[in-house]
């Protein structure tokens, strides 16, 4: 039967032959794909209009003339076309410096958090111990109460720092661990940064999802824990450890509470942006005289520099997302399980 | 007797694994210290703090913080005596619900729209990340006080107001009189549909690296089996995803009721800078976590009772 179908199918050359050799079987399929790619593809067009859309009034507002914002009549296609707005942005945010220091201290906190965070996680998903209930609970708690919410406690907490007395009882006073950037790395290698709870609930079901044969034939052939953790599992877990960095590197960078708490003295560009609407006040006085300052800066041109500040912070995420996001489509071949 | 005797041989096998447990048990601890050493040092006397604050009288002063114990009042005040809190409350929780859902069926819907194979894949995928970096930290405060934006984005709704579907949708189904509240709740998400997918950008990629996770090689087995595409949705993509979904249902709830635009959490951030009411403050806090908590409970444990876990064997 089989054998004559193939026969068949070598005589018949054209679609429509083919067609009908397969009983009309052929044309539905092909109907149905460019039916499910069509609608897909208006679904996705109509999605990504929606999400882009403020971005794209963003764009076309950085590239207008300060007239250009006045004029009713332009909304989205600048009449005077100039690349000044991103001049005076990066100046303001004195862009080169703050753009170097966020991405150092960005990257060594999600790396060290995601790090951190998929031990952790590993260690929720896959051992026994006791208490391990009150211990995920306390996991729970910190992903619930938002770290607002314990601010001022927080620094009140790092500015006379101490455990349990021990540090008083050695040195005589309670340490101040204000206005360091240190804080912030312990913080953030014991897993207390920001939002990492839920990157070790996310490792922690990640992992439970994964079977755990593989770990046992590494252990029967004398793997210890952490080697097996470090060998066996840490490969598999290529896209959930991506996302976990992608997220923290994302929060990282545009965070301004924990910045303002510990890194304040440093500039970035989270804070930067944040106080641009003053530092442009103050750059216009400086340049105009103070005779212009009184009139000061109109709200309108305020907005289109902080636009144009805003895609200046967000386009180097954007560029890391690109890069890092091939982790995902890897992670199917490099996984070496077979259910 | 024969029974004694199993147990017994039962009770040294115990025992006999009983050093591998210990081993594990002690491993376990390792992996997680730094969590727990964090945990002990950094937030468990803020988050007392805070507790604790809620039970007293804050006063500060230059350099000083007075706390005086009043018990509950605090409390009773946020429910009985406080105009706003309870309507706040009453406003959102219901709210929370809805978009809540609502965000958990837009991003896995998006996420598995996402996973399959068409042109510019990589593109899309960084568009629908765009929204996670838009709402996140600064930049967020930033664009709510944004009126150039607000004043284009007038103009364009403006110019498309005379072509709404929806609108004109919902006055039919309407004066048809059936179960308006439930379409109303539907409209709701609909009309916030921007909302939604600017929410639910963290949701789709933690989908996907679920999805992801799935071997190819199960899909292909229910092929050959005579599955269709539709029977291993349900049938493999769910159950295996279904931990993710889990994880993204709380995290979902956490993230909606804990944003700062949020109107109970306006309420506590005025209270708490506006007025400098720092007891008052912590105990509306304190109040509405627990009220989520509850919620989270409650619903994850029903979650969870279809949740397929691949080490309980």
């Amino acid at each position: 039967m089989t054998k004559s179908n193939k026969v068949e199918f070598k005589k018949y050359g054209t679609y429509w032959e083919r067609n009908r050799a397969s009983g009309g079987y052929l044309l539905r399929h092909d109907i149905g794909e460019v039916f499910v790619k069509f609608v897909r593809f208006i679904l996705l067009f109509g999605m990504c209009f929606l999400i882009l859309q403020p971005v794209l009034n963003k764009i076309s507002v950085s590239f207008m003339e300060q007239q250009d914002l006045y004029n009713p009549i332009v909304v989205s296609i600048p009449l005077h076309f100039t690349g000044e707005n991103y001049k005076i942005a990066a100046k303001i945010m004195s862009y080169g410096e703050s753009l170097k220091n966020s991405i150092i201290i960005s990257i060594t906190i999600a790396i060290l958090q995601t790090v951190m965070c998929t031990i952790v996680g590993y260690g929720f998903s896959r051992f026994k111990f006791p208490l391990k209930n009150l211990w995920f609970a306390c996991v729970m708690a910190l992903i619930i109460v938002p770290p607002q919410a314990f601010s001022t406690s927080l620094v009140i907490h790092f500015y006379n720092f101490d455990i349990f007395g021990i540090i008083k009882a050695i040195k005589g006073a309670p340490i101040n661990l204000r206005g360091g950037v240190v804080p912030y790395y312990l913080m953030s290698a014991t897993c207390m940064g920001l939002k990492n709870g839920l990157y070790i609930y996310l490792v922690r079901q990640f992992f439970r999802n994964i079977p755990v044969d593989l770990e046992e034939a590494a252990y029967i052939d004398g793997c210890g824990m952490f080697k097996t953790f470090v060998r066996i599992m840490v490969p598999q877990s290529k896209p959930i450890v991506t996302s976990c960095f992608l997220f923290s590197l994302v929060w990282q960078w545009t965070d301004g509470f924990y910045s303002k708490l510990f890194i304040g003295g440093k500039k970035l560009v989270s804070t930067s942006l944040a106080s641009i609407a003053d530092a442009l006040g103050v750059y216009v006085a400086r340049e105009l005289g103070a005779a212009n300052a009184q009139t000061g800066v109109s709200s309108q041109y305020t907005n289109c520099i902080l636009s144009t500040g805003t895609l200046l912070v967000v386009l180097p995420v954007v560029v890391v997302y690109l890069i890092a996001q091939k982790a995902f489509v890897e992670s199917i071949s490099s996984t070496g399980i077979k259910m | 007797m024969k029974k004694e005797k199993k147990d017994e041989s039962l009770k040294k096998r115990d025992k006999k694994y009983s050093g591998l447990q210990k081993r594990k048990a002690i491993a376990g601890y390792l992996f997680i210290s730094p969590f727990i050493i964090g945990f002990l040092l950094f937030m468990l006397k803020p988050l007392f703090e805070s507790l604790y604050m809620s039970f007293c009288e804050v006063t500060i002063g230059p350099g000083f913080v007075n706390k005086s114990w009043i018990g509950l009042k605090n409390y009773y005040d946020a429910f009985r005596t406080d105009p706003d809190y309870l309507v706040n409350l009453t406003d959102v929780l219901p709210q929370m619900v809805l978009y809540s859902i609502g965000i958990i069926v837009f991003s896995f819907f998006v996420s598995l729209l996402l996973n399959q194979e068409f042109k510019a894949r990589g593109l899309v995928r960084a568009v629908f990340f765009l929204p996670v970096i838009m709402s996140s930290g600064v930049i967020l405060g930033l664009e709510e006080n944004n009126s150039l934006m607000a004043q284009i984005a007038d103009t364009v709704e403006t110019a498309v107001a005379n072509i709404n579907i929806t609108d004109v949708l919902q006055e039919v189904l309407e004066t048809a009189g059936v179960g308006t509240r439930a379409y109303r709740w539907v409209f709701e998400i609909i009309d916030n549909i921007y909302d939604i997918a600017t929410a639910s950008g963290i949701q789709i990629i933690i989908f996907i690296s679920g999805l992801q996770s799935i071997s190819s090689s199960m899909y292909e087995a229910a092929d050959i089996e005579g599955c269709t595409k539709w029977e291993s949705l349900w049938k493999i993509t769910f159950p295996m995803v279904s931990s993710i979904f889990l994880v993204n249902w709380i995290y979902t709830v956490v993230d909606f009721s804990m944003r700062s635009d949020n109107d109970v959490m306006q309420k506590i951030d005025k209270v708490m800078v506006g007025e400098l009411r720092y007891g008052p403050a912590s105990a509306m806090a304190w109040c509405y976590f627990l009220i989520v908590t509850v919620f989270i409970g409650i619903t994850s444990f029903f979650i969870s009772k279809v949740v397929y876990y691949n080490d309980e064997k």
